[in-house]
């Protein structure tokens, strides 16, 4: 069985390879912070194996985290002179192998379909080939493995350098909003430990006016996309305006229909994550990998149709669901 | 209602622009403190919550390949594929690729798709390239336009798409805080039914408003520094 494990230390393993590249590029002038930066992401990732199985304490990983967190942002994280090819060189290559090109750049969604799809009903002896539950993220894994070495045995590229030092500059423009999604989510579990959840709950309720089905439903879907934009994700938001508005009032007083109240507020949180930087993974990394020089970009483009949604919404919910 | 104070931090960090790492580390700590916690217990917190969100960073992966292939001219191909298919405006083709990441979402293939492996190598190219095609070279700002436009049709697609499937993450989400709360029995094909008119209604929304943006490039707004020739 291929287990998510595994490929967390092949992602720990890059991660760690890249920031000793990194080390060595002084073109980055602050190279050291950098190299610390990316060096202690790989090794958490390694790490985080034995964190996840509770076989070691995770107050190192912490303490790592908050370092990392301190690195970037103090501006102790840099970037180097990327080592690109020049214009001339990528149109010539463009000419030179046409199309193929697209085959190896396909094969990575290609082969996370198959492991989507087809690999995970396969079973060798019993055991499912690829770990149950983490086929998407194993998929993925494969399909890059795949990818790299038709690519590499294409072009003829025998340094497992060049891929590396092309990935790395790409990872030092994302620079630290790499780690701000999973600071959030660890955000999310110390909010939920120190019960801000009910607090924020009991807040609510208290602001709620009483008897408008129609304002409880604004109240619920406005929370949610409030507290998503706040939080950078809906799974934050869902369970705190769930007990606060949406169990009690919606399907509790109006007897509203269960599924449809929880599914649609699930959604309003959703637009909330369109318009908030907090959502880097979504909205900020992207606009690095792009080369934007407006980090905001995707967002602006996303805020018409976050509101719109946001509407729609309200209305179904009010309409069909209470 | 102290620990409230932790989401104060967070909206203040971001009203005076500090590193979003630093508040978020700041109210992480400040929370779990006022909330009682042992500074041993938060340093944990902070542990598990990495390793157990490691999921979201694996997208590194597919950058060393791409890089790659971008040094070899990908970009500059998936711009002059686009040169020949003169149907396909820059709007059209964004649509297209919203309505399949959609889909894709739908059915659970959440990986398909995504920022590092399509948006940047493909889409965001071809879009361009088929930008270039009818309304000749791109300016700065036309150029930022279509790109982040590329990324919105990603975002959007796959966030409205993956409720439609049952097994995705915050419908079992949805389902286990309801069914351990309140003692119910909630089915998640329930759920994904209703995630469909949202999904429709994302569908028409973002798409009308890819569709539009072939008008926006063709009728730039007039900048100030713009000479306007007509006055004469």
């Amino acid at each position: 069985m291929i287990k998510a494990e595994w490929f967390y230390w092949l992602v720990g393993g890059v991660l760690l390879a890249m920031s000793a590249q990194m080390l060595a590029d002084r073109t980055n002038p602050r190279r050291l912070g950098t190299a610390a930066f990316w060096g202690l992401l790989g090794a958490g990732f390694c790490y985080g194996t034995w964190v996840a199985d509770g076989s070691a304490p995770p107050e190192p990983l912490g303490a790592a985290v908050l370092v990392m967190a301190c690195l970037a942002g103090f501006g102790l994280t840099g970037r180097s002179t990327p080592r690109t090819a020049g214009p001339e060189r990528r149109a010539a290559g463009a000419r030179r192998h046409g199309n193929a090109l697209f085959v190896p750049a396909l094969a990575v969604p290609a082969v996370a379909l198959v492991c989507a799809v087809g690999l995970k009903r396969l079973s060798v002896g019993g055991q499912p080939v690829l770990q149950k539950g983490s086929e998407t993220v194993l998929g993925l894994g494969v399909g890059a493995v795949v990818a790299l070495v038709l690519g590499m045995v294409m072009l003829r590229e025998r340094r497992l350098s060049v891929p590396l030092h092309a990935g790395r500059s790409m990872l030092e423009s994302a620079g630290w909003a790499m780690l701000l999604p999973q600071m959030l989510a660890t955000l999310g579990a110390i909010f939920a430990d120190a019960g801000v959840g009910k607090q924020v709950g009991r807040l609510t309720a208290a602001v709620l006016p009483e008897g408008s089905v129609f304002l409880a439903v604004v109240v619920y879907c406005c929370g949610m996309f409030l507290f998503t934009a706040v939080m950078g994700n809906g799974f934050a938001a869902f369970p705190v305006m769930t007990a606060a508005v949406g169990w009690p009032v919606l399907v509790e007083q109006a007897h509203g229909n269960a599924a449809a109240v929880l599914a649609v507020g699930m959604l309003a949180g959703f637009c909330g994550s369109l318009v908030t930087p907090m959502a880097a993974n979504y909205n900020l990394i992207p606009a690095a990998l792009l080369e934007l020089t407006d980090q905001y970009g995707p967002i602006k483009a996303q805020l018409p149709t976050a509101f719109v949604l946001l509407g729609c919404n309200i209305g179904i919910m009010s309409v069909f669901a209470v | 209602m102290l620990v409230l104070l932790g989401v104060l931090v967070v909206v203040a960090g971001f009203a005076t622009r500090r590193n979003p790492l630093l508040v978020v580390g700041a109210a992480g700590i400040a929370t779990g403190l006022l909330g009682g916690l042992s500074p041993q217990r938060i340093l944990a917190d902070f542990g598990t919550g990495f390793a157990s969100s490691r999921a979201v960073t694996v997208f590194v992966i597919t950058l060393p390949v791409i890089g790659l292939l971008e040094r070899h001219g990908l970009q500059e191909r998936a711009r002059h594929l686009m040169g020949r298919f003169t149907g396909l405006t820059a709007g059209r083709f964004l649509a297209l690729y919203l309505l399949l990441r959609q889909l894709t979402a739908a059915l659970g293939l959440n990986g398909v798709f995504g920022q590092a492996q399509t948006v940047r190598p493909l889409a965001a190219p071809m879009a361009e390239g088929a930008a270039e095609r009818r309304h000749g070279p791109l300016s700065a700002g036309a150029r930022e336009k279509v790109r982040s436009y590329a990324a919105s049709a990603d975002n959007v697609g796959l966030f409205f798409g993956e409720d439609v499937f049952l097994a995705v993450g915050s419908i079992l989400l949805i389902t286990g805080f309801v069914n351990t709360t309140y003692h119910t029995r909630l089915e998640p094909l329930d759920l994904a039914l209703w995630a469909v008119p949202t999904a429709l209604c994302a569908l028409a929304v973002h798409g009308w408003r890819l569709l539009r943006l072939d008008r926006t490039l063709a009728h730039p707004p007039i900048s100030p520094r713009e000479p306007e020739g007509a006055a004469k």
